[in-house]
């Protein structure tokens, strides 16, 4: 609790002891007040209720004169103004007071929630470095991280944050990115790779030299993205706006008519009739959805950034919840975008090292990626290459390699155009997996295969499962594939449409037809495209909603997304389709529970079933209620 | 020009979306938002006018709330 607060929790207390004390002195004092004319019991009785009334409900009364003055006279303060001066009027004086403390341990509790709220959602900003440390003269120097410049080096010690983007010169270290990723085992960082801002240095002294100013950094936009999140408004909190609007002054006319047509029409007591209006207005207060709407998106927003994702609006969070198509550009996404050995076969006679081992002396000399990818899976699998061994290597242009090993043995590397130039059938297996298969050979006959693919993350099928059990009915995959390597891949991760032999400029076309088609089916929904950010900026943008994966430190894919997977895995994009929909559900849910309980509760006030009391609780009550399932949207988890 | 400022004792929604609508109408002032989660105004307009239009619109503001203040 802040300072304001505080100060109002003991003004409540305060008034409520009062106002129990002044209940029982004049309920003690009931026979002598009999005895005084009613004019003066009146006036007595008013003065001595003023004082608890007024100990909470002054600045509600001064807000309401100014508000008047400037013109704006429907609002929460001017309702409970004149609810409560009403009960004065008529006598019921314990629930005029009553009426106004409760009102203000409403907004007490509102308030705390809010704050509580933006606290947590705020906690993001812990990632904002408070200075940086610069060498000087032998000693470190911290300064503001604003005034450090690109080509500075900045020293991080054991358990600092990395205050701005550079460049590891010196020392090695494991850095602790969960902030920034949601991803909590530490990652090994050594001399000469990008260190990004906000990550936390777990050990060890690390030099950096920066290579972004602080406003560039990663920190500073990641902080501004969440900050700038919540001015982009959903068309729930619009409608709520627009919606008090109308609604407060609407209340206020039906409640003159509730006080003056029946006494009128029906020649009944004009205090009956007033009370009820006063009644009607205390229970039509709008302020439970005005606040639990806003309330509810912000709280989804911080839940996404818990889990290292960023969505830049509620508009957005509002959208993914409605979408019924994701579109993923393939590599990178879904796969790892790194090729590597996923199977090698042999003839029988060979075994797999030896294969391997040949593979890996012939490509010793290309820089290709699959020359690099069989040494890299050679150096894994602890073997090492014998230059002494080659004599020769020369390359075959599109199709392999010719390896004349020092005892003048001959073997080729390469692709089935290959073999049959040599005149070599391959061996009678057939690969298991897609990709591209690699044969061993020699002048003779085929040794064996090694096939090497784009390795599909372990968590694609989980995160293409979960989207359709939440209601995704279309996913479709684009690639520059060719058509087998992208159907077999699509099948293992149960995608429903493949588009592949696509060149970078047919994706775009393609995802315009698949939201223009999607757009005839429905209006509503929209399409989703996941990328990761390189060369799909267009796509990005092009979609109802473009998520950017892995996207930490790739400013153009940070700029053209709507929601940022700040690591790259896609059981993300279902962990934030969730957090959509739950929001989404939620704010329903409060649209629908205050209104409901104050029309019943309205209505009731006017049949003179529901008192003062019952008032009082269907506003502060609902309101409360509204916040508490508003809030629990901070609470999320996926499990 | 877009700049944000930060807002202290801007407490409550309603009042907020009042302050954007009345910021809104002040001429000079392309958009503006008033976020009362973020507790945040951005605002965006001509930068050599801006000052004049902040002056307009930190009035703009406080007849809907007077105890709520912007951070120049």
């Amino acid at each position: 609790m802040n300072k304001k607060q505080k100060r109002t929790l003991r003004n409540i207390i305060i008034s409520i002891a009062l106002l129990v004390i002044i209940s029982i002195i004049f309920e003690i004092l009931e026979d002598k007040m009999s005895e005084l004319s009613d004019i003066s019991a009146r006036i007595i009785k008013t003065a001595a209720y003023l004082v608890p009334y007024l100990i909470v409900g002054l600045k509600v009364l001064k807000k309401a004169g100014r508000n008047i003055l400037n013109g704006h006279v429907f609002d929460e303060n001017f309702l409970m103004t004149l609810a409560t001066i009403g009960a004065f009027a008529l006598g019921e004086y314990t629930e005029a007071a009553a009426v106004m403390i409760f009102y203000q341990i409403g907004e007490l509790f509102e308030n705390i929630a809010v704050n509580k709220s933006r606290t947590a959602i705020t906690s993001l900003v812990k990632l904002r470095p408070d200075y940086a440390n610069i060498e000087k003269d032998g000693e470190l120097e911290k300064v503001d991280p604003e005034e450090v410049k690109v080509g500075d080096i900045i020293v991080v010690l054991a358990g600092e944050k990395v205050p701005l983007d550079g460049v590891v010169k010196e020392g090695e270290s494991f850095i602790n990115t969960s902030a920034l990723t949601g991803e909590s085992v530490p990652r090994r960082i050594t001399e000469g790779e990008d260190i990004l801002s906000g990550c936390i240095n777990e050990q060890g002294v690390l030099k950096v030299e920066v290579t972004k100013e602080f406003g560039e950094s990663t920190v500073a936009r990641i902080l501004d993205m969440v900050e700038n999140a919540s001015t982009r408004k959903s068309r729930q909190e619009s409608f709520i706006t627009r919606f008090a609007k109308y609604y407060t002054p609407l209340v206020v006319l039906a409640a003159v008519i509730v006080a003056f047509l029946p006494p009128i029409i029906l020649g009944e007591s004009f205090s009956v009739w007033i009370g009820r209006a006063l009644i009607f207005l205390v229970i039509s207060c709008p302020c439970a959805l005005v606040i639990s709407v806003p309330l509810s998106f912000f709280g989804g927003i911080g839940a996404a950034s818990n889990h290292g994702i960023l969505v830049k609006g509620s508009n957005y969070l509002e959208a993914i919840a409605k979408a019924d198509t994701v579109v993923f550009d393939k590599t990178g996404t879904l796969t790892e975008g790194v090729f590597a050995v996923s199977e090698i076969v042999t003839d029988g006679n060979y075994s797999e090292d030896e294969i391997l081992s040949l593979a890996a002396h012939a490509e010793n000399y290309s820089n290709h990626p699959i020359a690099v990818s069989v040494k890299n899976e050679f150096e894994k699998r602890g073997g090492v290459i014998d230059k002494e061994k080659i004599k020769k290597s020369d390359e075959i242009a599109g199709k392999g390699i010719e390896l004349i090993l020092i005892d003048g043995k001959i073997i080729y590397v390469g692709n089935l155009k290959l073999l049959s130039d040599i005149g070599v059938k391959p061996i009678d297996k057939q690969p298991d997996s897609y990709g591209t298969v690699v044969y061993i050979a020699d002048k003779e006959k085929c040794f064996g295969f090694i096939t090497i693919s784009d390795t599909v993350k372990e968590s694609s099928e989980r995160a293409v499962k979960r989207l359709k059990s939440q209601g995704i009915t279309n996913t479709v995959m684009l690639t520059g594939d060719r058509k087998q390597t992208a159907d077999a891949v699509a099948k293992e991760i149960g995608i429903d449409t493949v588009y592949s032999e696509l060149l970078p400029a047919d994706k775009l076309e393609k995802l315009e037809s698949i939201i223009k088609n999607d757009k005839e089916k429905s209006d509503d929904a929209g399409v989703v495209f996941v990328g990761d950010g390189i060369n799909d900026a267009p796509s990005l943008i092009r979609a109802d909603i473009g998520i950017a994966m892995g996207a930490l430190g790739q400013d153009a894919a940070i700029e053209a997304a709507d929601i940022v997977l700040m690591d790259d895995n896609p059981e993300k994009i279902a962990t934030v389709n969730c957090i959509g929909r739950k929001t989404i559900r939620i704010v329903k849910e409060n649209i629908v529970f205050a209104l409901a309980v104050k029309l019943l509760a309205m209505v009731l006030g006017v049949l003179g079933i529901a008192g003062m009391w019952f008032a009082v609780f269907a506003d502060v009550g609902v309101s409360v209620i509204a916040i508490l399932n508003s809030m629990r949207m901070l609470r999320f988890s996926e499990k | 020009m877009k700049k944000r400022f930060d807002m202290v004792d801007l407490d409550c929604a309603n009042c907020a979306a009042k302050m954007e609508e009345a910021i809104n109408k002040i001429e000079g002032v392309e958009s503006a938002t008033v976020s009362f989660m973020a507790q945040k105004l951005s605002i965006e307009a001509a930068e050599e006018d801006f000052e004049k239009i902040m002056k307009k619109v930190v009035k703009a503001i406080k007849k809907v709330d007077a105890d709520c203040e912007v951070v120049l």
